[in-house]
């Protein structure tokens, strides 16, 4: 059986499935039963000084019969009294005394951090987490994404903790920012221990088309809130990729966003992160996930052969690279396979009206499986992605793998087209309709 | 079997015969209309009579848009509640879905189309746009299907239509023939109001178009007139004793069914005469009814019947028992039927003849013949150049017209006995001829 215990800057669980901070870890009666439900961590619900909340406060994003394929809070930090919440992660820590209780902070002053950071030590909590993520509501008050948004006021807050703090500080960055790596690389230089990214993306979910307002709607308005869920995931693995290979950011990263199952914590784990953080999934469908995610991961790992998390923590980071360094000579073409093809056609739609006119229909009228034009197909893949059908679209390696040559290269060699009409053009040779043909006019 | 007890109220009845497509709640409908992979050139178009473009009305539910929706099934049929309920969906556009390709099951069509077009008609929703009157009029005979598809695209393209039906009700078959657990006479009745009251057009009931004298009024009256008058009575197998108390014809037995469902007096054994989508209805009603033991008989053999397999499943699944090869050469008793006589067939050199000597009989107290319908050759033939082909359907041209007159034609007459679905396509298509005849 492999070993999956992690340890994220020195705060150590019996697994790298973390609940994030949110609702699902608003209580110690909840931290307490996900435990018990096989949960290796929790960040709390951000403590602070307490808020006061507004009724209506997620909005969710379904896609046809998906449901909350993403989700939309305007949700404040905990509206709990500090101490109920202190005497609930000592309680915690009593019972799950090998489990993660990381505390996340947000508050204002330099004399507030010292006292917060104090208060939640003495309670047991294993590691801290500084909320500079929050998009909404507390940015406005220049705490949350306020300060994830200023490397520099964000260095100086790490390091008022780093003052006084005895535990792993991590900091939480905001994805509404343009480089991510800028604020992550502030958090390095603040000393803190790890980062956790990504945290919500400042988002309107949806507008009410009858009412005029968009969701959630309060007593007839509304306002911008936070956004996660499956959706938001691409997201957070870019960011995650690039702060994992930025040299300037040398600390261990923790993983966010629309994680729901071990596939999902896997990317991440490939990516650099060391553990994972839920939430969403978790307010879908409740700790019960955490049944699929063990056994998935670790059989995973079994298959592969890897022993530990950091066997293959990263391993697909090597395999990502500016634009510049891909092959130019890699050629895929798409071949559809008869046996699996359903004859929905979305395949032929999809090239034909949204892509490079690569499939035709057979002459057949009783033959629905279309064809596709090799001398067309640009390999793009969009087939493959629109099939229904598990299997039917393959895209087949056309070169033979013995040449590469790069962008990269062909710059250096002043092998790339450089004028408006140069004939160095890719699409240069490559089939294109006359407009008329559109019209049946061709 | 006995699998259904007698149905003695109205409640009993409809627990008999439940629903096969009940109506979608908004949830079902909208994870069923998730489904629907929008194809391109759908091949559940192509298997539509009327060519409902289907996956835009699915889009459309998903979408929230049920008017819409509605819109788009009209736009090609106007039975379109009636058909999502009624139409064969199996062979037609569910059994052409493309998810059966990988054993997937096929997008609840017809269902989701009752769903959309039902809330339009529960609404009342405007979604027709009738041209301004061209002071035209056309004459319809028969309140079926195709008559009123007929009437419904005439309004719309500026007509004035008065319908003359037969009977006290409209809506043919759908209401007088169709098996209850297909659609209830409420369901086909209220598609019938809806139109009425959208299109405006007039229907006159017990009102018969019978005699040379009737239709010579029409056609002096009227400009055009469509003959939608369905087929007749069940024909005579010409043997032996049909003339016994309780040998009825299928038609006849499935129109008190459905208009008087408690009057219906079953037999304890009953034997069904035939092959086709109406003995299959008549022997699974004659189950659900209460009968003990219910025989269907056919000539030839069972992958031969006529009918639909679904079908056969759906009258085997209420307990109904086969009996191929078997061509019934007499009913027996006194007074009343005591049994039917017959003899077995065999296929010899591609000819089905029947065996010297294999004679034998199936005891039961009621038989229901479902040997096929009279064609109403008797009154088409009071029509001046209108002809009928040797099997008695009327013969019409591409524009559904007959012979040089101006009497039009579709439905069960002009196609020998089809679905609604294909009543309500002709009847459109014999508007537009009607409009293009009276254009020119």
């Amino acid at each position: 059986m492999p070993d999956i215990s992690t340890n994220l800057a020195g705060i150590k669980s019996p697994n790298p499935f973390w609940l994030a901070s949110a609702p699902p870890t608003n209580s110690g009666y909840q931290v307490m039963k996900a435990f018990d439900a096989g949960w290796g961590g929790a960040v709390w619900k951000t403590l602070g000084v307490p808020v006061v909340n507004v009724s209506s406060r997620y909005g969710g994003l379904n896609h046809k019969d998906n449901r909350m394929v993403g989700f939309n809070n305007i949700e404040l930090i905990s509206d709990r009294p500090l101490k109920d919440n202190l005497r609930e992660i000592e309680e915690v820590k009593k019972y799950f005394p090998n489990h993660a209780v990381i505390a996340s902070l947000m508050v204002e002053t330099k004399e507030q951090w010292h006292q917060i950071v104090k208060d939640v030590e003495n309670a047991g909590s294993d590691g801290i987490e500084l909320n500079f993520g929050c998009p909404h509501g507390m940015c406005e008050r220049g705490m949350g994404s306020a300060v994830g948004q200023e490397p520099k006021v964000l260095q100086t807050i790490v390091e008022w903790v780093k003052e006084v703090s005895t535990i792993p500080v991590i900091v939480k960055l905001t994805p509404n920012i343009s480089d991510i790596t800028e604020p992550a690389q502030a958090a390095h230089a603040g000393g803190g221990d790890a980062i956790s990214l990504i945290n919500t993306i400042q988002s309107v979910i949806g507008v009410d088309i009858d009412q005029y307002v968009p969701y959630p709607i309060v007593d007839g308005q509304s306002t911008n809130g936070g956004y996660c869920g499956p959706a938001v995931k691409p997201i957070a693995l870019n960011m995650l990729k690039n702060c994992a290979q930025h040299p300037g950011v040398d600390i261990p990263i923790s993983g966010i966003g629309g994680i729901e199952n071990w596939r999902d914590a896997v990317e991440f784990f490939l990516l650099g992160a060391t553990n994972v953080q839920v939430c969403t999934a978790v307010m879908h469908y409740g700790f019960g996930i955490i049944r699929e995610m063990i056994p998935g991961l670790e059989r995973y790992m079994t298959e592969k052969g890897f022993e530990t998390l950091d066997d293959f923590k990263g391993k697909a980071l090597g395999n990502v690279k500016t634009w510049e360094h891909l092959n130019l000579e890699y050629k895929v073409k798409a071949e559809i396979k008869e046996d699996k093809c359903i004859g929905c056609q979305l395949c032929y739609i999809a090239c034909e009206d949204g892509a490079h006119q690569a499939i035709r229909l057979s002459e057949d009228k009783e033959n629905r499986v279309p064809e596709i034009i090799d001398e067309n197909c640009v390999g793009c893949n969009l087939c493959s992605i629109v099939c229904p059908s598990e299997g039917c679209i393959a895209m087949v390696r056309q070169d033979d793998g013995q040449k590469v040559t790069t962008w990269n290269e062909r710059m250096n060699s002043d092998d790339v087209p450089t004028t408006f009409n140069d004939e160095r053009a890719g699409g240069i040779g490559h089939f294109v309709p006359e407009p008329t043909d559109a019209l049946g006019m061709g | 079997m006995s699998e259904f007890k007698r149905p003695a109220s109205e409640e009993e009845f409809e627990k008999n015969f439940q629903q096969q497509k009940p109506l979608m709640n908004e949830t079902e409908a909208y994870y069923e209309s998730s489904r629907c992979l929008f194809c391109y050139d759908a091949p559940c178009v192509k298997a539509c009579p009327t060519e409902i473009d289907i996956p835009l009305f699915i889009r459309q539910i998903n979408s929230g848009d049920i008017s819409g929706s509605a819109s788009t099934i009209y736009a090609s049929n106007y039975m379109g509640n009636t058909c999502g309920k009624v139409c064969p969906t199996e062979v037609l556009c569910e059994g052409s879905c493309v998810y059966n390709e990988q054993n997937i099951k096929p997008v609840e069509i017809g269902r989701l189309q009752n769903h959309a077009t039902r809330q339009a008609i529960d609404e009342g929703k405007e979604l027709f746009e009738l041209a301004e009157s061209n002071g035209k009029k056309v004459a319809v005979i028969g309140a079926g299907p195709s008559g009123v598809s007929c009437a419904c695209e005439l309004r719309s393209l500026g007509y004035t239509v008065d319908i003359f039906e037969t009977k006290a009700k409209p809506s043919g078959l759908s209401v007088h023939g169709v098996a209850p657990y297909k659609i209830t006479n409420e369901e086909a009745l209220i598609e019938m109001d809806y139109l009425k009251k959208q299109f405006g057009y007039s229907v006159r009931y017990d009102s018969p178009i019978k005699s040379k004298e009737d239709i010579q009024n029409l056609a002096s009256t009227y400009e055009a007139v469509f003959v939608g008058i369905g087929m007749g009575t069940t024909s005579a197998l010409n043997i032996p004793g049909e003339e016994l108390a309780n040998c009825k014809g299928a038609t006849e037995f499935i129109e008190v069914l459905k208009m008087n469902h408690l009057d219906v007096a079953i037999g304890k054994s009953v034997v069904v005469l035939g092959g086709g989508n109406t003995a299959m209805d008549a022997a699974s009603e004659s189950a659900r009814m209460g009968a003990e033991s219910v025989v269907l008989a056919y000539r030839r053999r069972a992958d031969e019947m006529g009918a639909y397999e679904f079908e056969w499943k759906l009258a085997k699944g209420v307990g109904v028992q086969g009996e191929f090869n078997a061509a019934p050469i007499g009913i027996v008793g006194n007074g009343k039927v005591e049994g039917v006589r017959f003899r077995r067939t065999e296929n010899k050199g591609g000819k089905l003849v029947e065996v010297e000597g294999s004679e034998f009989e199936i005891a039961c107290d009621m038989v229901i013949k479902a040997t096929g319908q009279r064609k109403q050759v008797d009154f088409l033939s009071l029509i001046d150049g209108l002809a009928t082909d040797e099997k008695g359907r009327i013969e019409i041209d591409a524009f559904g017209r007959c012979g040089d007159t101006k009497f039009f034609a579709g439905g069960d007459a002009v196609n020998g006995g089809a679905e609604v679905v294909n009543a309500a396509a002709e009847g459109k298509m014999a508007a537009i001829g009607i409009h293009e005849y009276l254009s020119s």
